[in-house]
């Protein structure tokens, strides 16, 4: 974006390229091409592509979106890293997109949308959705610390985050269905876990792609005031999903998002100003 | 995003507001850009001015991307067995990643591939017409440009577009440099430029003299090795050469982690001389020149396997050629030896004639642009050069933020002309500049710079640029 600074010479990641990592990457492509562009979904801290098989890809597909999800290094089906950075994610993150046939849309959800924000700055997105955003700051550590002290406190000095049933859906998703899911749940490197917390901002977007944040006001991982925070980063307002929970791909009224994101991809929003 | 070629392909018929020189129609392109050449350059050209919004015509003589690195276009000067000497971060372009479980040193099939990917991976095609060639480009009132195109081979009508703006990308690797030797025409030997070397079967058997030490020369050197029955390897003067691998890892990864510390110049050269000793050793007793300059001097040649080869005999390194008899060719040192193939990997000189020579601030036609950081021309704020650099890197993320660059430069143009115009200023005082260090002055080293210089003088003017 204009007035922002474009960072050219990278001597260190030229040095010192990322490792390459086998990467789990499960997909739903549409019967026939409708020359919509691809959809990436980024899975936040602990989850895998899985979380996003269970409904969304499939929706997407139905809808003419050839869609595909990656787990990140040390996430489900992907090989173990325990090493893993933000930077290693955000290598995951670009070389999937690239791999794809065309220019690809990034959906990155709880902390993946952190990680989709920093692989904005090195691969040209169509377009950007930030789906309950945990782009990290000491106020989000604040809420969680507060509304799960058990399953937060570890994370901290370095143990795994222990997201519960209650943080991550609402009542309305059946209880044998939410035990599933939270028992498939993993935990991201320890070093990617504190760059969370410590690790440098995001560059400016290259590509000027248009950004749609969305998350429910009922979140108890993504404080409503943080959701608003980081549309605004993006000159936008969220779209809020009320009674929902973080994991809003998973949640019982899941086509809600997705069909709001495809609706809003359909009327192809024009790259950002300047 | 908007796309002026949807609007339809220039024709003469649709919007003719005015004539050439020599009276015939133009069609006018409105702030449409022109892009010649669909090699790695044009093609970073093309997605980044569509990227920033601007319409573009991609001229393109061959029928498909790639330029240099598509074997199967007549300029293309790759071998069958071309793989890259930078590794690949250095090498690709900084939005679009190689895939990382590909080689350190890709082949060049595979960079042709990943070419063909970026095209349809940011729908490129659309912009490009190919086998159509540029004839003439003139510049015209208000900083426009008309371009005239025909189809290649001279087939068809020409056709003149006006255009807001030109990127210039036709490659500088095509056009081969010959030297001159006496005696040369009456050799009954076969004599080629490397330009047309494909295959080593072109070598199997035979006896094989190569001329010239750039990092083709070496190559074939080493293939010859392997495939002719004898191979002479001249060279003007000493060289150093250096390994793809240092401790395991690609050498300009090691070189770049020494920059990345901000190690300086004299003990990088130190590291490096130090380093060749442990790893080449002593080159002379091998009965190769001593160098005579020191490392990062001359562009550099990263080649492991040439020395090891004339440890086996299979490489006699000779010196320079002094003349060529009928059947045999004198070295400078008075030695006669008989080659039945002789291969002049003696470079590529750059060739623009679809503009005039003054156009590029070459007053004396001599054929080298006078340029600011090799891009900009003095007098003409909507003309850019596009990978007219011979890094000692990569050139594509090189020829990647030129272009965007000049994308930012343009809407700059349109937005704020004070501060375009204080650009303009800029370029004028700035021709000529070099980022190189100290250089061999050759052609060879007429577009020499060093990549982290280089990028970072593109830094500062892209951030003055986008000063507030």
């Amino acid at each position: 974006m204009t007035g922002e600074r474009l960072r050219i010479v990278r001597a260190r990641e030229w040095a010192r390229p990322e490792r390459p990592a086998r990467r789990e990457v499960l997909s739903a492509v549409p019967q026939l091409e409708q020359g919509r562009p691809p959809l990436l979904f980024v899975p936040g801290f602990g989850h895998g592509a899985w979380a996003f098989a269970e409904h969304w890809l499939e929706h997407a597909a139905s809808r003419g979106f050839p869609a595909y999800a990656l787990s990140l290094r040390g996430h489900g089906g992907s090989e173990p890293a325990p090493a893993a950075t933000l930077r290693s994610y955000t290598h995951d993150v670009t070389q999937v997109a690239a791999s794809l046939p065309r220019r690809a849309v990034l959906v990155g959800h709880g902390a993946g949308a952190r990680v989709v924000a920093h692989a904005l700055a090195r691969y040209p997105a169509r377009a950007a959705v930030l789906v309950a955003p945990v782009l990290g700051d000491w106020g989000t550590l604040g809420a969680a610390l507060r509304r799960n002290p058990g399953g937060t406190l570890p994370a901290v000095f370095g143990g795994g985050l222990r997201l519960s049933r209650r943080q991550l859906f609402s009542r309305e998703l059946p209880d044998g269905e939410a035990r599933r899911y939270v028992a498939r749940l993993g935990r991201a490197g320890r070093r990617a876990q504190w760059q969370l917390l410590t690790g440098r901002e995001p560059e400016p977007a290259v590509g000027r792609p248009p950004v749609l944040v969305l998350g429910s006001p009922d979140d108890r991982v993504v404080p409503a005031a943080a959701l608003t925070r980081a549309a605004r980063r993006y000159a936008s307002a969220p779209l809020l999903f009320p009674g929902m929970g973080h994991d809003l791909m998973l949640d019982a009224r899941w086509r809600e998002p997705i069909d709001a994101i495809l609706d809003w991809l359909e009327k192809d929003p024009a790259p950002a100003t300047g | 995003m908007s796309s002026s070629t949807d609007l339809g392909r220039p024709d003469p018929g649709t919007t003719t507001l005015a004539l050439t020189r020599d009276g015939r129609p133009v069609s006018d392109r409105g702030d449409t850009v022109c892009v010649i050449g669909a090699g790695a350059s044009g093609l970073a050209a093309v997605k980044n001015l569509a990227e920033h919004g601007f319409g573009v015509d991609c001229y393109e003589r061959e029928t498909g991307v790639g330029g240099a690195w598509n074997w199967r276009h007549d300029r293309s000067p790759v071998y069958a067995s071309t793989h890259l000497i930078s590794s690949r971060p250095f090498t690709q372009f900084p939005d679009f990643p190689m895939p990382d479980d590909w080689p350190d040193y890709p082949h060049h099939s595979q960079l042709l591939s990943y070419f063909e990917r970026y095209a349809d991976h940011f729908d490129l095609r659309r912009h490009i017409w190919f086998g159509t060639e540029v004839v003439r480009v003139e510049p015209v009132e208000g900083d426009r440009w008309d371009v005239t195109t025909r189809s290649t081979g001279g087939y068809g009508p020409e056709r003149t577009s006006r255009y807001a703006a030109v990127v210039v990308a036709n490659g500088h690797n095509w056009s081969p440099k010959l030297p001159r030797y006496e005696g040369l025409e009456g050799f009954r030997g076969e004599v080629m430029h490397a330009s047309s070397y494909k295959d080593p079967a072109q070598l199997r058997g035979k006896r094989v003299l190569v001329v010239g030490a750039g990092n083709t020369g070496c190559d074939i050197a080493v293939e010859a090795a392997q495939q002719a029955s004898r191979c002479w390897h001249s060279t003007r003067r000493g060289y150093w050469y250096a390994p793809k691998y240092v401790l395991g890892r690609p050498a300009d990864q090691v070189n770049d982690t020494l920059l990345a510390l901000r190690v300086p110049l004299r003990v990088r050269q130190w590291l490096y001389h130090w380093t060749l000793r442990l790893t080449v050793g002593d080159l002379t007793r091998f009965g190769l020149p001593k160098p005579d300059h020191r490392v990062y001097e001359t562009h550099p040649i990263a080649n492991s396997q040439l020395v090891y080869y004339v440890g086996h005999g299979e490489i006699t390194p000779v010196p320079e050629l002094a003349r060529f008899h009928d059947r045999s060719v004198e070295l400078t040192d008075g030695r006669e030896i008989d080659p039945e193939l002789v291969i002049f990997a003696t470079g590529y000189l750059p060739r623009f004639e679809f503009l005039e020579a003054k156009v590029l601030g070459d007053d004396e036609g001599v054929g080298r642009p006078r340029l600011w950081l090799n891009e900009f021309t003095a007098g003409h704020p909507t003309l850019a050069v596009v990978g007219l650099v011979q890094p000692d890197s990569g050139i594509f993320t090189i020829s990647h933020w030129q272009s965007v660059l000049f994308a930012r430069l343009l809407r700059l143009r349109a937005g704020r002309p004070d501060r375009a115009a204080a650009f303009d200023r800029k370029v004028a005082a700035g021709i000529g500049e070099r980022y190189s260090g100290a250089v061999k002055d050759s052609t060879r080293h007429w577009f020499e710079v060093r990549h982290a210089d280089y990028l970072r003088a593109l830094q500062r003017a892209l951030d003055e640029l986008e000063a507030k």
